[in-house]
C-alpha cells in the first residue's frame, strides 16, 4: 500500500517538474524581452495549462502529508523561508496571467511579478533539492539546522542550475508552440542555455566528488545508475540534431527525458530514504489505515481521472498557438 | 505584548485563512445560485435568466481564482509553522485534506472549463449538469475542510500511538455528528452570502434605476431565499451550540461569559467580561432559567462556569464572547431585511421603498462579517487547544521557529495579499458596478478551463465579436 503512494508521489513530482518546469522557464525567459507581441505570444503558449501544472505541486504536498506526515512536517518546516518565497513567487506569477490584461498602467508591475516570481520559484525549488542532496542536519528524526540550515553554496548553485534547466525546458516549449520571432529567439537561446547547463552539471559533479557527498558513494555502489546519464547523453545528441534541423516538436521531449533521467538518478540514489540519508520510506509512512483510506477513493478513482483530464487538456490545446486565433 | 513565534504564527494562520475563507464562501453560494439560474433558463427559456447567469459567472470566475490562489498557501502552512501538529495528526488530517485537493481538481477545475467555453459545444442539459458539478465540487471541498476542522474541534475515531494520532475508524471521523451539524451550518452561510450579494446588487441597480429586469430577479431570488434559509440557519446555529455545550465546555463558558457554575443558568446578553476579576462589567442579564433553555433546551440544566475549568485551559474570553454576538447580531439584521423585503416584494411595493432598497444594498457585508466572526468564535474559542483536549496550540508549533522568521513571512504575506486582493476586489467591484451590460455576451474563446479569471477579459473581444454576440 505504501509503495502505491510512493509511486503516486513520484509521478506527481515528476509531472510537476516537467510541466510547471517549462511554464516557470517561460516566465524566466519572459523577463528577457520587452516586446509586447513576443510577451503575448509567450504567455499564450502556457496560458491554458499553467494552473493545471501547478496543481501537481499541491497534489504532491497533500499526498506527502497524508501518506508520509513525518516527511511533510520535517521538510516543510526546515525549508520555511525558501517555501515562503516560492509561494509568494507562484502567487505573483499566477495572478499576472490575468491581471496584466486588465490594465495598461500597471502592466509593468504585473509583468515584473511574472518574471521575478517565476525566477524566484524556480531558484527556491533548485535550492531545496540541492540542500537535500547535501543532506539536511537531522537528529532523531527532527530537523536541527535552524532557520538557515538549508543554506550552502552548493544549494545556491543548484538553485541557479534549476533556473537554467527550466529556462531550457521553456525555450523548447516555445519552439514547439510558437512561430515567428519567438520561435527564432528560442532556437538561438537553446545552445547557450544547454552549454550553461552542462557547465553547471560539471561543477556540481566536481563539487560532489570533492565534498565527498554520500550521494557519490551511492553511484559507485549502484553502477546501474549510470544508465541514466547514458540516456541523457543520447537525448542531448538527439536534441542537438533536432535543433539544427529545426524539428520543432522534438527538443522539448528530449530535454524532458533528461529531466526525467535526472529525477530517476536522484530518486534511486536516495532509495530507500525519503529524506536522504536520515528518514526512510518505512519510517516516514503513516499508519496503514491512512494510505488505505486514501487508496479506495482518490488513489483508485480520482487519480486516474486527473491523469486523463491532464491528457485531454493537452490534447485540446495541442499544436501551434496562433496569436490571431486567440481573439475569437 | 511579547511577539513570540507562537503568537505571530497564530496571527499569520488566522489572517491568511480569514482572507481565504471569504472567497470560497462566496463561490460555494454563487455556484449553487448559478445552477438554479441555469435550470430556470432551461425551464422557462427567458433570456433574462441567461443574462443574469453570464453576469454572475464573471464574478464567480474572480472569486474562484482568488480562492484557489489563497488556498495553496494553506496547504503549506500546516507544515511550515505547525510541524508538530502536522507530524502527529498527519495520518488523519493529511488524508482528509488530500481528498479535498483531489475532488476540487476533478470536479471544479474540469467542469468549470465547460462553463467557460462549452456553451456552444455541449447540449444544454450537459451545460446544466456541468454547472451542478461545479456546485457539487465546491460543496464537497467544503465538506472535507469541515471534516478536517471538526476533527480538530472534537477528535474522534483515533488512538494515540508513538506520539501520533492513528485513525482507527474513518466512519466515525466522516460521520461524526459534530461534522454533520457544522457542515450544513457552513454551507447555509455560503448560500446566504450568495443570496445577499445577489439581492444587494439588485437593490443597487434599482436605486440607480438601471437593469430593471435583471435587478428584480436578483432582488426577488436573493431575498426570498434568504428569508427561507435564515431561520434554518438559526436552527443549525443552535445545534452547533449543543455540540459546544457537550464537548467544549470552556468555549461555551467563554461565549456566555459565565464565570460560575449555575443551575439553572442565567443568560448574559451584553457585558464587558473582566477576566482579571472573573466578573462581568455593565452586564445586561436575562434571569434563569433562560441560559439553560438556550444552551441545553432545558429549564433546569446546570451550566459549567469558567471557574470550574483550570485557568490554563481558558480561551481568551473576550474574543469569543464578542465575535459570537457580532455573528448573531448580523443574523438578526439579515433576518429583518430578508423578511421585511420579502413581504414588500410579495405586496409588490419594494421598488418604491427606497429605505429598504438601501438597507438591502448596505447589508452585503453582513454575511461575510458573520462568517468571519463565526469562525473566530469556533477557532479562538477552541484555544488553548489546537486539537481540543488533546494537543495544545503551543505544542503544535514548529519547535525551532524563531519570531524573526515569522515576522518575515507575515510581512511577505501581508504585502503580497493586500496587493493582489485589493486589485481583485476592485475588479469585482468594477464588474458589479457595470452590471450585466453586454447582454448575452459570449464568453471570449480565449477563456480556458484552467484560467477561471480570463472569463472577464472582455476587452480582449474584438469589436466584431462584441457586435455579433450583442445581437444574438
Amino acid at each position: 500500500m505504501i509503495m502505491f503512494w510512493v509511486a503516486i508521489l513520484a509521478v506527481s513530482i515528476l509531472l510537476y517538474v516537467l510541466l510547471d518546469g517549462f511554464d516557470l522557464g517561460i516566465g524566466i525567459l519572459f523577463g528577457l524581452t520587452r516586446d509586447e507581441t513576443r510577451r503575448h505570444a509567450m504567455l499564450s503558449a502556457v496560458a491554458p495549462i499553467w494552473d493545471g501544472n501547478e496543481t501537481w505541486l499541491v497534489v504532491a504536498g497533500v499526498v506527502l502529508w497524508g501518506a508520509f506526515p513525518v516527511v511533510y512536517a520535517t521538510l516543510f518546516s526546515a525549508f520555511y523561508l525558501p517555501l515562503l518565497l516560492m509561494l509568494a513567487g507562484l502567487i505573483l506569477r499566477g495572478v499576472a496571467f490575468e491581471y496584466r490584461y486588465k490594465t495598461e498602467r500597471m502592466r509593468g508591475v504585473w509583468d515584473a511579478g511574472f518574471a521575478g516570481g517565476s525566477l524566484v520559484a524556480a531558484f527556491m525549488q533548485g535550492l531545496t533539492v540541492g540542500a537535500l542532496v547535501e543532506e539536511l542536519p537531522i537528529a532523531n528524526g527532527h530537523y536541527t539546522g535552524g532557520e538557515f540550515g538549508w543554506f550552502s553554496p552548493f544549494a545556491v548553485l543548484c538553485g541557479v542550475g534549476l533556473c537554467l534547466g527550466y529556462a531550457l525546458l521553456g525555450a523548447c516549449w516555445l519552439v514547439r508552440k510558437c512561430e515567428g520571432d519567438v520561435r527564432e529567439d528560442a532556437y538561438r537561446l537553446i545552445p547557450y542555455l544547454s552549454v550553461a547547463l552542462l557547465a553547471f552539471l560539471v561543477v556540481v559533479f566536481v563539487y560532489a566528488l570533492a565534498g565527498n557527498l554520500r550521494v557519490v558513494h551511492r553511484w559507485l555502489e549502484r553502477p546501474y545508475l549510470f544508465v541514466f546519464p547514458a540516456i541523457s547523453i543520447v537525448a542531448a545528441v538527439v536534441a542537438a540534431a533536432s535543433v539544427r534541423r529545426r524539428r520543432d516538436g522534438v527538443p522539448y521531449y528530449m530535454v524532458a527525458l533528461i529531466f526525467a533521467a535526472a529525477f530517476g538518478t536522484l530518486a534511486i540514489s536516495f532509495w530507500p530514504y525519503m529524506i536522504p540519508f536520515s528518514i526512510t520510506i518505512e519510517e516516514a509512512a503513516a499508519p496503514y489505515s491512512s494510505p488505505y483510506f486514501m487508496f479506495w477513493g482518490e488513489g483508485l478513482f480520482v487519480f486516474p481521472l486527473m491523469l486523463l483530464y491532464t491528457a485531454i487538456s493537452y490534447t485540446v490545446f495541442r499544436g501551434k498557438v496562433r496569436p490571431t486565433a486567440d481573439h475569437y | 505584548m511579547d511577539l513570540t513565534a507562537l503568537l505571530l504564527s497564530r496571527i499569520q494562520f488566522g489572517s491568511t485563512i480569514a482572507f481565504h475563507i471569504i472567497f470560497p464562501s462566496f463561490s460555494i453560494g454563487l455556484a449553487a445560485w448559478l445552477t438554479v439560474l441555469e435550470a430556470l433558463h432551461l425551464w422557462t427559456g427567458r433570456p433574462v435568466h441567461r443574462a443574469v447567469f453570464e453576469f454572475w459567472l464573471k464574478i464567480f470566475g474572480i472569486a474562484f481564482g482568488l480562492g484557489v490562489v489563497s488556498g495553496i498557501v494553506m496547504a503549506f502552512q500546516f507544515g511550515t509553522n505547525w510541524s508538530e501538529l502536522a507530524r502527529m495528526s498527519g495520518p488523519i488530517q493529511g488524508p482528509l485534506l488530500s481528498y479535498e485537493t483531489f475532488t476540487a481538481f476533478t470536479l471544479e477545475a474540469s467542469f468549470f472549463g465547460v462553463l467557460l467555453f462549452g456553451r456552444s459545444r455541449v447540449p444544454p442539459w450537459f451545460y446544466l449538469f456541468s454547472t451542478a458539478m461545479v456546485a457539487l465540487g465546491t460543496t464537497l471541498s467544503a465538506f472535507w475542510i469541515m471534516a478536517n476542522n471538526s476533527w480538530m474541534q472534537v477528535p474522534v475515531g483515533y488512538v494515540i500511538e508513538n506520539g501520533r494520532f492513528v485513525p482507527n475508524d474513518w466512519f466515525k471521523i466522516n460521520l461524526s455528528p459534530v461534522l454533520w451539524v457544522r457542515f450544513p451550518h457552513m454551507v447555509l452561510a455560503a448560500y446566504l452570502t450568495g443570496a445577499f450579494c445577489a439581492a444587494a446588487t439588485g437593490a443597487w441597480y434599482m436605486l440607480r434605476g438601471i437593469f430593471a429586469v435583471e435587478a428584480r430577479i436578483m432582488l426577488r431570488m436573493g431575498l426570498y431565499l434568504a428569508a427561507v434559509l435564515l431561520p434554518v440557519q438559526g436552527l443549525f446555529g443552535h445545534l452547533n451550540g449543543e455540540y459546544v455545550v457537550h464537548h467544549q465546555p470552556s468555549k461555551m463558558a467563554a461565549i456566555e461569559a459565565r464565570w460560575h457554575d449555575e443551575k439553572p443558568a442565567s443568560e448574559v446578553l451584553f457585558a464587558w467580561p473582566d477576566v482579571e476579576n472573573r466578573r462581568n462589567l455593565f452586564a445586561i442579564t436575562l434571569p434563569p432559567p433562560l441560559g439553560s433553555l438556550i444552551d441545553s433546551d432545558s429549564l433546569s440544566a446546570g451550566e459549567v462556569g469558567l471557574e470550574s475549568i483550570p485557568p490554563e485551559n481558558w480561551p481568551p474570553v473576550v474574543i469569543p464572547f464578542f465575535s459570537f454576538r457580532i455573528m448573531v447580531g448580523c443574523w438578526l439584521v439579515m433576518l429583518l431585511v430578508a423578511w421585511v423585503g420579502s413581504y414588500l416584494i410579495h405586496k409588490g411595493r419594494i421598488e418604491q421603498n427606497r429605505l429598504l432598497l438601501w438597507a438591502t444594498f448596505l447589508s452585503f457585508p453582513l454575511p461575510f462579517i458573520s462568517i468571519l466572526s463565526g469562525w473566530v468564535t469556533a477557532e479562538v474559542g477552541r484555544q488553548p487547544w489546537v486539537v481540543y483536549g488533546v494537543l495544545r496550540t503551543a505544542d503544535a508549533l514548529t519547535p525551532f521557529l524563531t519570531a524573526r522568521t515569522v515576522e518575515i513571512s507575515l510581512a511577505v504575506y501581508c504585502v503580497v495579499y493586500s496587493f493582489i486582493f485589493a486589485f481583485g476586489i476592485f475588479y469585482i467591484y468594477r464588474l458589479l458596478r457595470a452590471g450585466p451590460e453586454g447582454r448575452l455576451v459570449l464568453p471570449p474563446a480565449a477563456a480556458v478551463p484552467n484560467r477561471p479569471m480570463s472569463v472577464v477579459d472582455e476587452d480582449r473581444l474584438t469589436p466584431a465579436a462584441r457586435h455579433v454576440s450583442a445581437g444574438e
